[in-house]
């Protein structure tokens, strides 16, 4: 399986930008070799005969799980803000995602 | 009565029943041995011992007013810190939950709360639970009692070593890929990962949602059936969750193994084994074989397949529940410079492994990818649960090593982060096939625990418990204690 290859710098980048993860250029360096080594040894994977088997994203039979249609009091917004690194009238404070407001 | 930490939780309760000893008492004696070796074990995060000793005023209290009270109540216990506790820090020993303080109680909290447990702490772990010794932990590793040179497995470390140092008569952990079971292993306790879906993991921090499972530490089969049964059942709150009834878990430890159908897994008994790690898998055969039970050989063909799909499954996941720790609504927030704020957090939030992890994930899932890897593993999972019906359609329970090596020295085996993946070969399969296992203590080999791991089908608790007990009844392994002088012992100022 040719698909199956090893890490080096540009696909590291490509997966910590997916990954939302900023890399000093020594983990850059690190990571390129370390998870080109795992995937060595994970490749064998690729010997095994599946081409007759389903996938399980589960070990439970997959089914829907309704809950009750009942009201419940949610959490007082205090609580929930309480961890918030920036809060501001009862909302979480985050960067502007748009420029010039 | 002295050393009250060396008692067994099914014996303290009868004490506390019959009011021989308080509540309080048993806390402050738990408190006093955590004093007294934790500077050597490090095993808590955090102590709550103001809580603690509310906890076992207020048990104390509702006993003395003639109230019935269940057999946990007035229990001391340690928590690992990937369950959710309101109002306690809970950090998942990682710098990006380092200040977390939950809003709301983990359900297995809930339910031993409501049991009139006394929870003496939090315990460290592998960052995020990722890792197979707890040097992970972004704070300080956990030391084995057993050696204090030694790592105490992982990545409930802080569990393991707690119950197995006397600083706690129980504990809870998490299991994704044996890190309930190997920490037992490696520090002489008894340690069980339920069936996938017997715990609720409502207020556990999600690692690898297909995978994990809320399991109990203690120093006996009696005393992890007790607290199975507290945490065991139905939640509402937890979709994966089985609504299926739970047994009478003490009730199933009859010591009575007789023709019972034990099955031998070859894979289980190859070359990666340690010699001392085979030779106590052998003398539990032998030990069960002497009790009644009937031994067959069997095979789990795809086990040679198990770490490979579990090193794509368990990172994938992972690298989609992390995706929530951004730096806006809780834990670490790092926005300074113009740099994107979420890359920034989570760079100076995760530690290595966990970086490799969320890596090695996104890589699997990412476009190109995800058939070769993420899809042909989860494929693989299909054919490891198959091994496991067959071998169940023969026998009752499954006998092996839990892990292929006794506990390591510490910073032996963190440059290599594949040969710290290995130590999870034998307890990965069932995780991935969502059936239960336990690890108890085996024998020694060099003075170091060796466990010995007992398999069940879905839902086979009782029965990995029945013969856990019935083992323990004519073995003493699990009943000795590591060597552990404390601050006391060596004359040392206590801390």
């Amino acid at each position: 399986m040719s698909r199956l290859m090893s890490i080096d710098r540009a696909v590291v980048d490509h997966v910590a930008r997916l990954a939302r993860l900023a890399l000093t250029e020594d983990e850059r360096d690190r990571l390129a070799e370390q998870l080109s080594s795992i995937l060595e040894h994970i490749n064998v994977i690729s010997e095994a005969e599946t081409s007759a088997t389903a996938a399980s994203a589960t070990v439970l039979p997959s089914r829907d799980v309704m809950a009750a249609d009942v009201a419940r009091p949610s959490e007082p917004v205090a609580a929930l803000l309480a961890n918030a690194p920036a809060q501001e009238d009862g909302y979480f404070r985050v960067r502007a995602v748009l420029e010039d407001e | 009565m002295s050393e009250l930490w060396r008692l067994s939780i099914s014996d303290a309760s009868a004490a506390l029943a019959r009011r021989e000893i308080s509540a309080v008492e048993l806390t402050r004696a738990h408190l006093d041995r955590i004093e007294d070796v934790e500077g050597q074990v490090r095993a808590f995060v955090t102590v709550t011992d103001q809580d603690a000793l509310r906890m076992a005023e207020d048990i104390d209290r509702r006993r003395e007013e003639g109230e019935q009270l269940g057999p946990l109540a007035g229990i001391p216990l340690a928590l690992k810190d990937v369950l959710s506790t309101k109002g306690v820090r809970t950090t998942c020993s990682s710098r990006i939950l380092e200040h977390f303080v939950p809003p709301f109680d983990a359900t297995v909290v809930t339910r031993l709360r409501n049991a009139g447990a006394i929870f003496l702490g939090k315990t460290n772990m592998d960052e995020f639970a990722m890792g197979s010794s707890t040097e992970n932990s972004a704070f300080f590793p956990t030391h084995n009692p057993w050696d204090l040179e030694r790592v105490p497995g992982g990545s409930s470390g802080g569990s393991a070593s707690a119950v197995a140092a006397g600083e706690a008569m129980g504990a809870l952990g998490s299991d994704t890929g044996g890190s309930v079971r190997q920490p037992g292993a490696l520090t002489n306790t008894v340690a069980l990962k339920p069936t996938y879906g017997r715990v609720s993991r409502y207020g556990l921090i999600a690692f690898a949602s297909s995978l994990d499972q809320v399991g109990p530490f203690a120093r006996s089969a009696r005393d992890a059936a007790m607290l199975l049964q507290a945490i065991a059942g139905h939640d509402p709150l937890d979709s994966t969750s089985l609504n299926a009834p739970v047994p009478d878990y003490s009730a199933a430890l009859t010591g009575d193994i007789t023709g019972l159908r034990v099955g031998v897994p070859k894979e289980y008994f190859g070359e990666g084994a340690e010699p001392g790690v085979s030779e106590a898998a052998q003398g539990a055969i032998e030990t069960l074989r002497g009790l009644g039970a009937e031994i067959g050989a069997c095979s789990l063909p795809h086990t040679r397949y198990g770490v490979a799909a579990y090193y794509i499954i368990a990172p994938a996941e992972c690298s989609a529940n992390l995706a929530r720790y951004d730096g806006v609504k809780y834990g670490l927030s790092v926005r300074d410079g113009d740099d994107d704020p979420t890359a920034a957090t989570r760079a100076a939030g995760f530690g290595a492994e966990v970086k490799r992890r969320i890596m090695l994930g996104a890589y699997a899932l990412s476009s190109g990818y995800y058939d070769a890897y993420y899809l042909k593993a989860e494929k693989v999972r299909t054919l490891i649960r198959g091994d496991f019906d067959d071998a169940f359609g023969r026998f009752d329970v499954l006998v092996a090593p839990t892990s292929p090596t006794v506990a390591f020295k510490i910073g032996e085996k963190v440059s290599d982060p594949y040969a710290m993946y290995l130590n999870d070969v034998y307890t990965i399969p069932t995780n991935l096939a969502g059936n239960c296992g336990v690890s108890i203590p085996g024998g020694f080999s060099d003075g170091l625990p060796v466990g010995v791991q007992l398999i069940g089908p879905m839902l086979g608790e009782a029965t990995l418990l029945r013969v856990a007990d019935a083992f323990q009844r004519v073995t003493d392994f699990h009943t000795r204690w590591p060597d552990l002088p404390g601050a006391k012992g060596r004359g040392r100022k206590r801390r």
